[in-house]
């Protein structure tokens, strides 16, 4: 039923399939990788959005280092004062890597936290984006005067019932968002942006 | 073979139901049931590639050399997974977030290989079509249902509507739950199928 299995047919119909499979392919792609793009935007925005007060302008992404892996944070203007950052932060949860987006509003202050993505366990660790007795309290957790840890490690933050080493990745998350903000050097055009980055490092001190 | 069009498509959905009775595909089908929604997610997309592999593979395979079917298979059966994957990402987001680990994994199923091996090159392509919708919809069903005990036992909801408050019986969305669930509704499907 099928051709002979010569050195030449196998050859041939081996680079002919690969040749149509990439051309299907690269084709797909280029369809497709606008609103792939687009679509990942979106939820970047979102995110950003609703980590920090609304109706201020966002900033293009700007470099920085969370956790020792490179990472990015948005700076919120209003009326030309700095309101808040948003600082992309990943760690390891108990499924996989756990990305959020923490929102920071100067003088140590979480204003929000939201997560980009995740591969925690579901009903249990995946709370982390529902349950709001975890989520709520992030909403002005004050970083200077509060642990960013759980409560069974001593710290001050209210893990999801069976999901403590999810809890603990969120918290670190935070952590290292608001450790690597303070460790960004002031920008020097905006005076208020470097003021809100000292205040930052003087809460860092006192963890 | 002497089957109608319609038992074509019937035989996969309960004699040989890949999931309760031929047992292949195991690990999406314990992986991704945690939810009827994604249990149904994961058996659209597996029915997606299932059918438009069928389909390539039996009008390719006059063409193929033996020695080399394998390979040109499992290349065909993966551009249509990448495929699938760049559409999901581009236009399901939510879905592709829930899933999109798995969606890859795809093209190791054993369904589709399976489908591929023992009727696609054998078969025409509108035979093999219907014989990959069959096999597709066992396949959806099946992981509809697991997704579905695992939910209403679980999280106390179903397709995502919650009608009990609090946690559930959290082991039935953990991995030991997929088991124990499997386990049951197999027995329960070969009865009913010993009884016909």
């Amino acid at each position: 039923m099928a051709v002979k299995s010569t050195l030449t047919s196998m050859v041939v119909c081996l680079t002919a399939t690969c040749l149509i499979c990439s051309a299907i392919l690269g084709g797909v792609y280029a369809v497709t990788a606008a609103p792939i793009e687009k679509v990942n935007a979106d939820i970047l925005k979102a995110s950003i959005g609703q980590v920090l007060p609304e109706g201020c302008e966002i900033s293009e992404a700007m470099e920085l280092e969370v956790g020792g892996l490179p990472s990015e944070y948005y700076v919120a203007t209003k009326d030309g004062e700095t309101v808040g950052f948003a600082v992309k932060s990943t760690t390891v949860g108990f499924g996989g890597p756990l990305t959020l987006m923490v929102g920071l509003i100067p003088g140590g202050t979480v204003y929000n936290t939201s997560v980009l993505s995740h591969s925690e366990t579901p009903g249990l660790g995946a709370k982390c984006t529902s349950d709001p007795k975890f989520t709520e309290q992030w909403k002005g957790f004050d970083v200077i005067s509060k642990k960013l840890t759980v409560k069974k490690d001593g710290g001050d933050v209210d893990a999801i019932t069976a999901s403590t080493i999810t809890s603990r990745a969120y918290a670190l998350a935070i952590k290292n968002a608001v450790d690597a903000l303070a460790a960004v050097p002031a920008p020097c055009s905006e005076v208020s942006a470097g003021d809100a980055a000292e205040e930052m490092i003087g809460g860092n001190d006192n963890d | 073979m002497t089957m109608t069009k319609l038992q074509l498509i019937t035989k996969g959905l309960i004699k040989d139901n890949p999931t309760f009775v031929l047992l292949l595909g195991m690990c999406p089908t314990l992986a991704t049931t945690t939810s009827a929604i994604n249990g149904l997610s994961m058996g659209l997309a597996t029915l997606f590639v299932l059918v438009l592999s069928n389909m390539a593979i039996s009008a390719i395979a006059s063409l193929v050399p033996d020695k080399v079917h394998i390979p040109v298979y499992i290349v065909v059966i993966a551009t249509f997974v990448t495929v699938l994957q760049f559409l999901m990402q581009a236009f399901t987001p939510s879905v592709y977030a829930s899933l999109g680990l798995f969606i890859p994994l795809i093209v190791v199923n054993c369904i589709v290989l399976g489908r591929a091996e023992a009727f696609a090159n054998k078969h025409g392509v509108i035979d093999s079509a219907l014989d990959g919708l069959g096999v597709g919809l066992g396949f959806t069903l099946s992981l509809t249902v697991i997704g579905l005990v695992r939910e209403i036992l679980g999280s106390g909801s179903a397709f995502g509507f919650k009608f009990i408050s609090g946690d559930g019986m959290l082991a039935f969305v953990m991995a030991p739950g997929a088991f124990l669930v499997l386990g049951y509704l197999m027995v329960l499907f070969n009865k009913y199928l010993a009884k016909k």
